[in-house]
């Protein structure tokens, strides 16, 4: 199995910890991934306003990359750009006039693109075409007696049509961690928006929130909080500083990307997990399970 | 607070645009306040989501472009996936962000961040910021 691979900016610099995780698991699953050449940033955010098709132009042209790749379907990790690609797709896909206009701002494009790349996360190929069942027989190192709640945010589930899960109750990353070993611990704050960029010029709500989410993960038994998404990651985890500074009851908390932990069980070194990037050291509770 | 309704202020051409930006059919909203009441942002807001929807049928122009809520909106989406009307209540937060970002009322001066803040944070929390916030 061969997959074109749309990394994203982020995915080249703080979240390299998610990339490496991801593409070691990959090989050890035998499955071989290719970068999309020329790839550009997405834009993060879908445009919500009716009229503003401009800022869908940077989404298409990713999708034109994967077409001139010959590919018909392209994997993303992070969840912002899954959300971003697959709407912006959706949308041309509906409405080929806005299409039309967009082709205009881009002439210099030699593929007129027609909304025919499928759009797929990391998560969808693992569960549907791998299957965890598969994933399971590929474990060397069962995460055993981990207890890791799962946190998906809002993108990767909202809106319904993009969403790759039940919106209200997702469990694709609980499914995964048994397939791994691991012990799934449910909690009533997986899908609570972190806050997301307000982290820039509101971070105190973002300290607020993380408060919540991981202290409920807490409650429930959780010892590490797993997630997809780099912002997500960056909310959760630094902004764990603050959190602390407001909340002086606050206990911390290591956050790993889903594919840090099933790098670990897979079999795939140190070096690949990227420990170092994190503001939380989770190596004293993986060093206590005697995972690393 | 003491709010005056007029059918010149629901006739308002802020009615429209709103309508038109977002995509949506405000008079559908029949209050049932069950937007707000999943709305993880509500504790910094100064009008419900559910009012925004009300200010809005109503031409309260004034009132929501000074209204804080539409800046600890985060797009998250969680009331447009709750209504039952299937009222997409993040995108009339847009649409009264975009009506002031289109006169360049920027809700985030990015030459006020210090270089600290910008560094702080990873790219994709400063992209998607700049893009909701800025013109
Ligand atoms: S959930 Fe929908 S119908 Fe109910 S108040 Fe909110 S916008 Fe109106
Ligand atoms: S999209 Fe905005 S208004 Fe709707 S629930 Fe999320 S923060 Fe609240």
């Amino acid at each position: 199995m061969k997959i074109m691979y749309y990394p994203g900016c982020t995915l080249k610099s703080n979240a390299k910890n998610f990339e490496d995780s991801t593409l070691c698991s990959l090989k050890e699953l035998g499955v071989e991934v290719e970068e999309l050449r020329r790839w550009n940033c997405c834009g993060t955010v879908y445009s919500l306003a009716a009229d503003d098709l401009i800022h869908h132009l940077a989404s298409i042209r990713n999708l034109i990359r994967v077409k001139e790749a010959q590919a018909d379907t392209v994997m993303t990790l992070c969840a912002m750009c899954y959300n971003t690609l697959k709407r912006v797709n959706e949308r041309v896909k509906a409405d080929p006039e806005s299409l039309a206009k967009i082709h205009k701002f881009m002439d210099e494009e030699k593929i007129s693109y027609q909304g025919d790349v499928r759009v797929r996360h990391l998560l969808e190929i693992l569960r549907d075409d791998i299957t965890f069942a598969v994933v399971a027989t590929k474990v060397s190192r069962p995460l055993k007696n981990l207890k890791v709640a799962s946190y998906y945010g809002c993108l990767l589930v909202r809106p319904k049509e993009i969403g790759l899960d039940d919106l209200e109750n997702p469990t694709v990353l609980e499914n995964l961690f048994v397939s791994l070993g691991a012990h799934a611990v449910d909690f009533p704050y997986k899908t609570e928006c972190c806050a997301a960029y307000q982290t820039v010029d509101k971070p105190d709500t973002v300290a607020e929130r993380t408060y919540h989410i991981l202290t409920s993960a807490r409650d429930r038994g959780a010892e590490v909080v797993a997630v997809s998404c780099p912002l997500c990651a960056f909310n959760l985890d630094h902004r764990q500083k603050e959190t602390a500074r407001k909340f002086p009851e606050f206990k911390k908390m290591p956050i790993l990307y889903f594919t840090q932990l099933m790098a670990l069980a897979l079999g795939c070194g140190e070096k690949d997990l990227r420990l170092d990037l994190h503001y939380v050291d989770p190596k004293p509770l993986l060093q206590e399970k005697g995972f690393v | 607070m003491r709010t005056t309704v007029s059918k010149r202020k629901i006739r308002d051409r802020f009615v429209q645009k709103v309508e038109e930006l977002s995509g949506q059919k405000l008079l559908a909203c029949y209050q049932c306040g069950k937007c707000s009441a999943g709305c993880p942002a509500v504790s910094q807001m100064d009008i419900l989501p559910n009012q925004v929807i009300r200010f809005a049928q109503l031409g309260l122009k004034e009132d929501l472009l000074e209204s804080k809520s539409v800046w600890v909106c985060a797009s998250c989406y969680t009331c447009n996936v709750r209504c039952p009307k299937g009222i997409k209540i993040a995108e009339v937060m847009e649409a009264v962000r975009q009506v002031l970002l289109r006169k360049r009322c920027d809700h985030v001066e990015v030459q006020k961040l210090s270089a600290e803040e910008k560094a702080g944070v990873p790219a994709i929390a400063l992209i998607s910021n700049f893009r909701k916030f800025t013109s």
